[in-house]
């Protein structure tokens, strides 16, 4: 077959067993097979990582020219004609000799070994293998297990070679740690000497091992794999949506496994969203209600205390009227909570202010309302252009596929940063700029202003091309967001560009779009244009745009709050103004805190409300591109902790209000019926597995088509060996049968957002890109301007409540350059003061040749500093000032 | 039957200093660059051609056919194998330590020939006194202007490199050895692509040449390929140098013209071997290498010729290494030492050759240490099947593989030798609980 365009050839022939099947040109004999229900056994071969026919497990006949040759099918590529024989007696001896060799020397102590139960190795050998080994000899003897990060474990008995976890620290996490050592039957995995495999992404080399030689540390020895049930969801532990499979033993939760999302994690995961699983777990969840009592939190009934909340909230909007009422926080929250909360807050308590983001992120109009781009077309686009936070370290998967798509040649990344990040090394160009002047780089880059020489600036140029997109986030705390929405707006100028959003924080898009942001209302819609919308079916909204959490905390701190609401919000970890989040919250006369730990903030409220988190309710999240997906239930909340909606309906009934849904589908269905955004995205529509990877809002066409994945890897058990049966993997709870074929779904062509039937829809939001131009400091040769960025392990709830994480976060070390260290007489590696307006203390610093000259670059909330404590909410930039001890 | 020839590659060997520029300008060194210089490449090449100069490291594949596969991309490289690191293969080692300038030159004629941006001459680590004479050889062509920027004034640049390997076997193996040169472990690559000529050094085209490959350049330069092309005959040209060892009079090494000479020659005549030590039997030889099927003393008589050695013989001259064993040769003892030596040098990258070798090597072991079982002859040529499939005796040429390289199938032939040769020994060493050579 041809593409009459191009002709080139789109597809070939090949006879696999004497049946003729079409494949891709390029493809691996391997592949093509599996389509077409062939499945060769194999072992080193993974569908997402290069081919290196190591293991000869997939050893196959293919004829040519000297007749038929045993040949790896992970590594001849098809051609058209090509016969392929995979069940002649010649290949099965070999296939079997393989498997012998595996087992020669390795130790069968399966009733003991993790993997027992999922493991490739066994499997194959009940399939494929003789029932008795010929080998009577010694087997290969080695220290068991060596750890080979705080992590992972390896048990090298067990290894069968196969260069998976090798391949995979290599060519996908570029952390290449661990490599091959030694030679012969005496070959081993293992680190360099004193350098542990300390990536970001080592437990995915436990998950894809096909023996139980890696060992994740916490999970050893805990469970059997036919004890554990499991349901597919999407990781919560940054906002880039990976698909997992949750998986628990006795309603506690014992791992998370990776799935393959062809248009997002391609199977991958980081070590934080991996492991985080031990913080729903952990024993200090909260879970029952709590009511102040003279200095102390006591506990309480629920109905003594939704009494209590609502009675102090009803109290504040009567006396001091409703914009006396705030609430902060929702990214943790699914999305049919997330507008539970909205409409509790705009539509019954009467307040605009409702802020789901914690002053640390970019004003909601500008996040959804510029033009977007998925995760697939940044990586395919003519050049991505980072204004963001380290990628690695706020959404470490978007790394990989970015890093991978910069290495492969398929787009060149452009970084504009004080700094460098995880991804500087794969740029091809970086445009650096101080804090405070990201407009002025942004210019530079876009044509606007000369580049004045300035190389770097040029080459970046000339590498935009016709297709841009932008990655979007704040690139560091310490600078306003208002620098970087001006720079945005400055961006946006460019042509045919779009933007991928590099917020981090969990859910913190589908809070946004379904109202937890001021000056919006659900479905991505302003609170001017669909104010007459809402108000006709909700009752009533709030006349004029709320305050965001700074102005939330501002106005608190100047007594002006009477009524406050922290749904999972710790702003004084999070908001970067420690010293306004602590005024704030001292005087706000009546704080409510929904939440499922005791953090620092929860301890100032009046009432806290015990919420079930991940795992223990089921609804839909959304990732950065506006993906939404479904999130599983698969254990209870720990005693009587609720779901967010359902606390937010109780309150509701408490304040004489009824939202109008008893259910998780009530909300899905009105949110479908009422938020623009979300017109179309049915529960039957997501249950159905054509959309087993979710849609992207808004759907642009009906029902919104399913996109050919790169890779089918749900029907290999090789890939993600654990993943008991892609058919197991089915929705929570029973939907109407749909079929693979995406137009059984119902979906009225009515409610096409701009057809006739939704004329009266409001408009989706699109900024005005209107910027007020920041005012900067002027520079103080002495000083630093500061960069603060966040890393992976940190003082967050999800790291300190994970045993297995929690000591990985690293103390605070200073990184500046070298230059100015001189400057200032401080020594590279030494301790020295640092002071701002606000705080002094001792940190360690480095000398980093990346790091812009006249700024200075710490970590956020990381044990050992207080960075919060430096920074000014009402300062675009901050300054420090170091100094040897 | 034995024919006499000027030799080629040893004609140097025994002038005082050999290794010296002196002494191979003394005897006419370089002569061979500068006329080639004054020929196109493509003339160069068609001299190679027309002698059929084989390729000395094993495979015997024709080198001018090789230089001719060369994918045409800039850059490429020339790679000269001086990794020769089997068992009782020792003629590379002699040729880099007693006539380095004569590789040099070979090298310096082949990278014009095919128009390789640089050379790199791999030389096993071991070879402490090679590379030293190497590197000295490869500073006075420099300084003689051999070597480098437009070389003897011609248009030519080319330079050289001489690279230590860092004691693996596996690194013989061409893909391996690029792999190393490369800075990588000594891994051989998957195929496709196939030859190197297509993707060699860092992706480059690639011709890898064995050391007393280019020994013979300079000659057939300076005499033409049909000179050359007169010696031996149609499929195997000209003279090749055999090491030979074990139980002869007089081990060494002994430059041989192709066809019209026997293994008995090599082995019998009193200019090469000299017989058997003390008047002794002899057993079996070994015509190829570590990695060949035996042969016993009724193939004496085989020519050599590579094609008869394959097709008749069913084995393979392969690095020119002739092993002659003697009645008193225990030959499970023989067979383990061989297994033992693959077994330690398997890279470990592949199943089959991992655990193939290692488990052959155990049951060998205990065999000669007399605690064998009767089933483990069917299971060692069972194992030996599943390395190389269809491996049987009497051997047949060329062996199939479950391997990425030939490593693997270079395991069973001493073991499928021996036991179709001498299954009996075998018999009794498991019978009596011991080897019965003490």
């Amino acid at each position: 077959m041809a593409d009459a365009a191009s002709g080139e050839k789109t597809s070939v022939t090949i006879t696999v067993d004497g049946r003729e099947i079409e494949a891709k040109p390029g493809e691996m004999i391997i592949a093509a097979a599996e389509r077409h229900g062939v499945y060769i056994p194999r072992f080193c071969y993974h569908p997402r990582m290069r081919p290196v026919g190591m293991c000869r497990m997939c050893l196959v006949e293919v004829v040519g020219p000297r007749g038929p040759m045993l040949s790896p099918a992970c590594f001849v590529p098809v051609a058209d004609g090509q016969v392929v024989n995979t069940e002649t007696p010649g290949v099965k001896k070999a296939q079997d000799g393989v498997l012998e060799f595996l087992l020669a020397n390795h130790p069968l102590d399966c009733p003991v070994c993790d993997k027992g139960g999922e493991c490739p190795l066994q499997d194959q050998t009940f399939a494929f293998g003789p029932g008795e080994t010929r080998f009577v000899e010694e087997k290969r003897h080695w220290e068991k297990p060596i750890s080979l990060s705080a992590l992972v474990q390896l048990d090298r008995e067990r290894c069968i070679q196969c260069d998976r976890c090798t391949r995979f620290a290599d060519e996908v996490a570029g952390d290449a740690l661990i490599e091959f050592v030694g030679r012969g039957a005496e070959i081993e995995i293992n680190t360099f000497p004193d350098e542990p495999f300390s990536s970001y992404f080592s437990g995915n080399t436990v998950q894809i091992c096909p023996v139980g030689a890696l060992l994740a540390a916490p999970y050893r020895f805990r469970a059997r794999p036919w004890d554990l049930e499991q349901v597919e969801s999407t990781c919560q532990a940054c906002a880039f949506g990976c698909r997992i499979a949750v998986q628990s033993s006795n309603d506690k939760l014992t791992r998370y496994l990776g799935l393959d999302s062809d248009p997002v994690n391609h199977g991958w995961l980081c070590d934080k969203g991996r492991f985080s699983y031990e913080a729903v777990n952990s024993a200090l969840r909260l879970g029952h209600p709590l009511v102040r009592s003279g200095s102390s939190l006591a506990a309480a009934s629920w109905s003594e205390a939704l009494d209590a909340a609502a009675q102090g909230l009803s109290d504040a909007r009567t006396t001091f009227g409703a914009e006396s009422v705030a609430v902060i926080g929702g990214a943790r929250l699914a999305n049919e909570d997330a507008y539970a909360w909205a409409k509790l807050a705009k539509g019954v308590l009467g307040t605009d202010s409702v802020d789901c983001q914690l002053g640390d992120g970019l004003p909601p109009e500008v996040v959804v309302g510029l033009p977007r781009a998925t995760i697939d077309e940044a990586c395919s686009a003519s050049s991505v252009v980072l204004l963001a936070p380290d990628i690695k370290e706020a959404l470490p998967v978007l790394y990989l596929r970015l890093r991978a798509a910069a290495v492969d040649g398929k787009t060149k990344i452009i970084e504009l940063s004080p700094c460098s990040t995880g991804l500087t090394r794969y740029a091809a160009a970086v445009v650096g700029y101080a804090p405070g002047e990201a407009a002025a780089a942004a210019r530079a880059l876009a044509g606007a202003e000369p580049a004045g020489g300035n190389d770097a600036v040029e080459a970046a140029r000339a590498m935009l091309g016709d297709r841009p997109v932008v990655v979007l986030g704040r690139p560091s705390v310490a600078e306003s967001a208002q620098s970087i929405v001006e720079a945005a707006g400055v961006l946006a100028q460019l042509p045919g560009v779009r933007f991928l959003s590099a917020l981090r924080r969990g859910n913190v898009h589908g809070a946004i779009d379904a109202g937890l942001a001021p000056g919006l209302l659900p479905g991505r819609v302003s609170l001017n244009s669909a104010g007459d919308w809402f108000s006709r079916h909700w009752g009533s909204v709030p006349a004029t745009a709320g305050l965001d959490t700074a102005g939330i905390l501002a106005a608190a701190a100047a007594g002006n709050v009477h009524g406050l609401v922290l749904l999972g919000a710790d702003p004084l970890s999070d908001f970067p103004d420690q010293q306004l989040a602590r005024r704030a919250l001292e005087r706000a006369s009546f704080v409510v805190a929904v939440d499922t730990f005791l953090n620092d903030s929860v301890q100032h409220a009046d009432v806290v409300l015990p919420a079930a988190t991940f795992a223990e309710r089921p609804g839909t999240t959304t990732n950065i591109e506006g993906r939404i997906t479904r999130l599983g239930q698969k254990i209870t909340a720990p005693e009587v902790a609720w779901p967010d909606w359902m606390i937010a309906v109780e309150l509701a009934a408490r304040l004489e209000a009824d939202l109008g849904f008893f259910s998780m589908e009530e909300i899905s269905e009105e949110m479908e019926r009422l938020a623009p955004a979300f017109a179309g995205v049915t529960s039957e529509l997501l249950a159905s597995r054509p959309y087993r990877d979710g849609v992207v809002i808004p759907l642009r066409e009906f029902p919104s088509p399913t996109r050919p994945t790169t890779v089918d890897s749900t029907a290999d058990p090789m890939s993600t060996p654990g993943v008991l049966h892609a058919d197991d993997q089915g929705p929570t709870e029973p939907v109407p049968a749909a079929d693979d074929e995406g137009d059984e779904v119902e979906v009225s062509p009515s409610e096409v957002p701009g057809s006739d039937g939704g004329a009266n829809r409001p408009p989706l939001l699109e900024w005005d890109g209107r910027v007020e131009p920041v005012t900067l400091p002027k520079p103080d040769a002495y000083a630093l301007r500061l960069v603060v960025g966040r890393k992976l392990y940190d003082r967050g709830v999800l790291v300190q409540m994970s045993p297995a994480l929690a000591p990985l976060a690293a103390p605070p070390v200073l990184r500046a350059h070298p230059s100015d260290l001189d400057r200032l007489g401080v020594k590279s590696g030494g301790q020295v003061r640092l002071r701002s307006a606000r705080l002094s203390a001792t940190i360690e610093v480095q000398a980093d040749p990346h790091q812009r000259r006249g700024t200075a670059s710490v970590p956020y909330n990381v044990p050992g500093l207080d960075t919060g404590a430096l920074l000014r909410a009402d300062e675009p930039v901050t300054e420090i000032a170091i100094e040897t001890l | 039957m034995a024919t006499s020839v000027d030799p080629i590659v040893t004609r140097n060997i025994g002038n005082p200093e050999s290794w010296t520029l002196r002494s191979y300008l003394d005897h006419g060194g370089y002569e061979g660059l500068r006329r080639a210089l004054k020929m196109s490449p493509e003339e160069v090449q068609s001299e190679v051609d027309k002698a059929n100069l084989l390729g000395r490291g094993g495979a015997g594949f024709p080198a001018g056919r090789k230089w001719s596969m060369l994918r045409k991309a800039s850059p490429s490289y020339l790679v000269v194998n001086g990794d020769e690191s089997e068992p009782a293969t020792f003629k590379d080692h002699m040729l880099m330590e007693e006539d380095p300038h004569q590789i040099i030159e070979g090298t310096l004629i082949t990278a014009y020939a095919i128009g390789a941006a640089q050379a790199f001459i791999y030389v096993r680590g071991e070879f402490a006194l090679g590379i030293e004479r190497m590197t000295s050889a490869l500073n006075e062509a420099y300084a003689h202007g051999a070597v480098g920027h437009r070389i003897f004034d011609s248009d030519f640049s080319i330079d050289v490199v001489i690279h230590p390997g860092a004691g693996a076997y596996i690194c013989g193996d061409e893909t391996a050895l690029l792999e190393s040169l490369e800075g990588k472990r000594g891994f051989p690559r998957i195929k496709p692509p196939y030859f190197p000529a297509v993707m060699g050094l860092y992706g480059a085209p690639t011709i890898v040449n064995n050391v007393e490959t280019m020994s013979n350049v300079p000659w057939i330069i300076l005499n033409g390929g049909e000179a050359f092309a007169a010696m031996g005959e149609a499929q195997a040209t000209g003279t090749r140098l055999f090491a030979v060892s074990g139980h002869v009079v007089k081990p060494g090494n002994y430059e041989v013209e192709l066809a019209k000479n026997t293994f008995r020659d090599l082995i019998y005549d009193p200019r090469y071997g000299a017989g058997i030590r003390g008047g002794n039997q002899l057993k079996a030889f070994i015509p190829g290498g570590a990695s060949s099927f035996w042969f016993g003393p009724e193939r004496l008589d085989m020519p050599l010729d590579e094609t008869k050695v394959k097709g008749e013989g069913g084995s393979m001259m392969g690095s020119g290494s002739v092993i002659a064993m003697d009645e008193n040769m225990c030959m499970v003892r023989a067979s383990w030492r061989l297994v033992r030596f693959f077994q330690r040098e398997s890279c470990g990258q592949c199943t089959p050759c991992r655990e193939g070798s290692s488990w052959l090597e155990k049951i060998m072991r205990r065999i000669e240490n007399g605690a064998g079982r009767t089933d483990d002859l069917d299971l060692l040529l069972d194992v030996c099947d599943n390395i190389s499939p269809g491996v049987q005796w009497p051997s047949k040429w060329p062996p199939n593989m479950t391997t990425i390289c030939p490593l693997g199938p270079s395991i069973p032939p001493p073991i499928v030798s021996a036991i179709g040769m001498f299954r009996d020994e075998f018999l009794v060493h498991i019978k009596e609980g011991a080897c019965p050579y003490g």
